[in-house]
This record gives structure tokens, C-alpha cells and sequence, in this order.
């Protein structure tokens, strides 16, 4: 979806688990898939945490 | 219609020569015959029309008082027995061009009468009455004042005597969102190979359905303390409280929903629901997480790594939205976050 974004004017898209589990990934043990997920949000706090351009 | 039209003309206190911006703040009021620009105006209708009043407001006075300034201008026109309102042109001056929408709209509705609004296509009144108001795009430049009010004059007469308006690039006026039936000459087959042989010899073709236009927008800054920071989560994923008791619409969506989440740990699949027409939810509703990370925002907000997590989701189901409410949801979203004091948002999507 990260093509959709950009074309609607997001600026910073992290690239997720899936359009079914944006956040998720069903085929990873309960802690691995948290561990995923911890790992996507940090880097969608890191793209916060920097200046962008349009 | 044989008699000749009965037309009030609206100005701001500029055009009805009361004074500039340091006259802002004059009260509605009225004179009769034309004004100014509606000298021009009256030489537009010729013989089939009569401004038979000027009404006028400041602008500033308008723009604070617009429920009270639109009752006294009704007032005033009422007097003269109207069939028409021509407002502006307002060309590129904002409080002007909204004066001039809402005194169009409010014409129509309580006045029972035809209007035409004139203004930039660019300038606020016109996103936010052209599709209740025929306005006639004047550009931004003043130096059209005169062939904006006469193509203004010649729309009031074709509204008022029940003639038929052609299309908005015809009549130069703001596209108002109407679509309406129409034959053509050759069917859809034809016009789409017609359309393709002209773009490989660069000749030019126009599409008959225009691209949605998406504003362009600044980005925020960059959160300089994310330690101290206040993250919210928002989903168009269609995540709603078990049942969905604010029948939230799984697809079309219309509005967005609020669900509250101070001191909730963890999203429990039994009180969370997915609904959206736009993707297979089951995964998202064995473990809404998948959905939106409040697991690990709560983790991190433990941490120290985060400050806080907003209170509140924001929900809404993003299948099939059409632009114009998806904008709406989405500044309202983002109205509710700003005033409570949001530095960033991550906002997950299906």
C-alpha cells in the first residue's frame, strides 16, 4: 500500500506485515510475531522523530 | 417570464464604495439601484433585467456575525421582491467569496429565488458553496470584472426563466459535482481508441472522468523528545468494541468511532471486532494487535521510550471511501488529536 500513500500525500509510510495484518505476522510464534511488531513501530517512531521533505 | 427580472446585487463594503479594509467592521445595509460594479452589471442585462437594489455588508462584519448578517441582508432584498441574487464577483479575497457563497445559499433557500456567486476557483467560499451555488469563476484578477458580471447576468437569466445551463466549462462555472446523463455520438469502444490514437501522436484528448485531486500537504515536523511524546493509534481498519454498537459502516464509510483505552493493557479479542468490507478480517479479529499495536505501545510507553498513548483510538473502516469523506473523517480525526495535545500518530491501514 505504500505506493496508495504516497499518492494521497503521506509522508512517512512504513511498509507493514501485510493489508490483513498490518501489524501482525500469523505465521510467527505469539512472541516472535510481538517481537515483529515492536520492531515496526519503533522504526514507524524513528521516521516521526525525523524532518521530511515533500 | 416576460417582465423584466427583478436583480439585487451583494458587495462587500469595497465594491459598495463605503470604504476599504478600515470599513470591515459596517453593518449590513442597502441603497437602491446599482453600485460600482453593478453599473457594469446592469449594462449586462440590457433590457431584460433591472438591479433593483445593492445590498452590502464589511466583510469583517460578516465573517463574525454571519448568522445575524445574512438574517439583515434577507431583509433587506425581501423588500425589493427579487427573482435574482447576483453576489461579488469576489475574485481572490476570501471573507468576500464565503460572504458571497453563504448570501447565495441562504438566498435560495429562504428566498425561494435564483443566485449567482462569483469568485476565484481557488478561494474558500468557493469549497464550501459551489456545489449548493452556481459561482462563476472569476479569477483572481480584478481586470475581469467585466466579462465575469456579464457571463453572471447571463446565467441569472437563463436560472430565472427556466432555460436549460449547459456544463460548467460552457458557462464558466465551478464544477459543482453533478453528473447527468447525455448521449454520445459513438460508443465507449470508439471514444477510448479515439483517446489512445491521439496520446501516441501527441495530440490532445481530455478524460472524461477527471482524477481525484488530493491536496497537497505540509508535513508535520519531526518530534524532537519522543520520550515525553504523546503517540496516538489510528486505524482504518474497521477495529470497533465487540457487537459495534455504534454500527460503524464496514465499507463507505461516512464517519469515523472512538474507542477509549486509559488503563486498558490490551486489545482482548473477545470485546474487539473487526468489521470492513474491504479485507479478510480474521486475522485481525484472532488478535486485534495485528491490527493496532496497543500491546506494544504499552510496552514502550513502560519503557521510557515513549511518553504517553493517546486515550483514545480513532476508528474508522477505509473500504471504498470516497475522497471528499475520507478528507472529512480525516480532519476530524486529526482536529480531536491536535486539540488534545498529539505529537504523532501511527496510523495503521489494511
Amino acid at each position: 500500500m505504500i505506493p496508495v500513500a504516497k499518492e494521497v500525500g503521506s509522508l512517512r509510510a512504513i511498509a507493514s506485515g501485510g493489508i490483513v495484518s498490518p501489524t501482525g505476522n500469523p505465521e510467527l510464534s505469539p512472541d516472535k510475531e510481538k517481537e515483529f511488531r515492536r520492531d515496526l513501530i519503533l522504526r514507524a517512531l524513528q521516521s516521526l522523530q525525523e524532518e521530511v521533505c515533500e | 417570464m416576460d417582465e423584466k427580472i427583478r436583480a439585487v446585487h451583494y458587495l462587500n463594503q469595497f465594491f459598495a464604495q463605503i470604504g476599504g479594509e478600515d470599513k470591515g467592521g459596517v453593518a449590513p445595509g442597502v441603497k437602491e439601484g446599482p453600485v460600482g460594479p453593478g453599473r457594469a452589471l446592469q449594462q449586462a442585462f440590457g433590457g431584460d433585467g433591472e438591479v433593483v437594489a445593492t445590498v452590502f455588508c464589511g466583510d469583517n462584519y460578516f465573517a463574525e456575525h454571519q448568522e445575524k448578517a445574512v438574517e439583515e441582508l434577507l431583509e433587506h432584498m425581501a423588500r425589493f421582491k427579487p427573482h435574482l441574487l447576483i453576489a461579488g464577483p469576489a475574485f481572490e479575497s476570501g471573507r468576500y467569496g464565503v460572504a458571497c457563497g453563504a448570501i447565495s445559499r441562504a438566498a435560495q433557500e429562504r428566498l425561494r429565488i435564483h443566485a449567482v456567486a462569483g469568485m476565484d476557483k481557488d478561494n474558500a467560499g468557493s469549497a464550501l458553496y459551489r456545489k449548493s451555488v452556481y459561482i462563476m469563476d472569476s479569477s483572481k484578477s480584478v481586470l475581469h470584472m467585466l466579462p465575469i458580471l456579464s457571463r453572471m447576468a447571463a446565467l441569472g437569466l437563463k436560472l430565472v426563466r427556466g432555460a436549460p445551463v449547459g456544463k460548467p466549462e460552457a458557462e464558466g462555472y465551478i464544477p459543482r459535482g453533478i453528473k447527468r446523463n447525455e448521449f454520445a455520438a459513438k460508443p465507449p469502444a470508439e471514444r477510448a481508441v479515439d483517446m489512445l490514437l491521439a496520446k501516441i501522436q501527441g495530440a490532445p484528448f481530455k478524460s472524461e472522468i477527471p482524477a481525484p485531486q488530493f491536496q497537497h500537504i505540509k508535513p508535520a515536523g519531526a518530534i524532537r523528545a519522543l520520550s515525553s511524546a504523546v503517540i496516538a493509534l489510528v486505524t482504518d481498519g474497521g477495529l470497533v468494541p465487540e457487537g459495534n454498537p455504534e454500527r460503524m459502516e464496514p465499507g463507505r464509510p461516512t464517519r469515523f468511532a472512538v474507542i477509549p483505552i486509559e488503563g486498558v493493557d490490551r486489545l482482548d479479542a473477545k470485546e474487539f471486532d473487526v468489521v470492513h468490507s474491504g479485507y479478510d478480517t480474521a486475522l485481525a479479529n484472532q488478535d486485534p494487535h495485528r491490527l493496532v499495536p496497543l500491546d506494544v505501545m504499552r510496552q514502550l510507553e513502560r519503557d521510557g521510550v515513549i511518553g504517553k498513548v493517546h486515550e483514545f483510538i480513532h476508528t474508522t473502516g477505509g473500504a471504498h471511501a470516497a475522497v471528499e469523506n475520507a478528507t472529512h473523517i480525516g480532519a476530524g480525526i486529526a482536529g480531536r488529536l491536535k486539540s488534545a495535545g498529539v505529537d504523532g500518530v501511527i496510523l495503521t491501514s489494511t
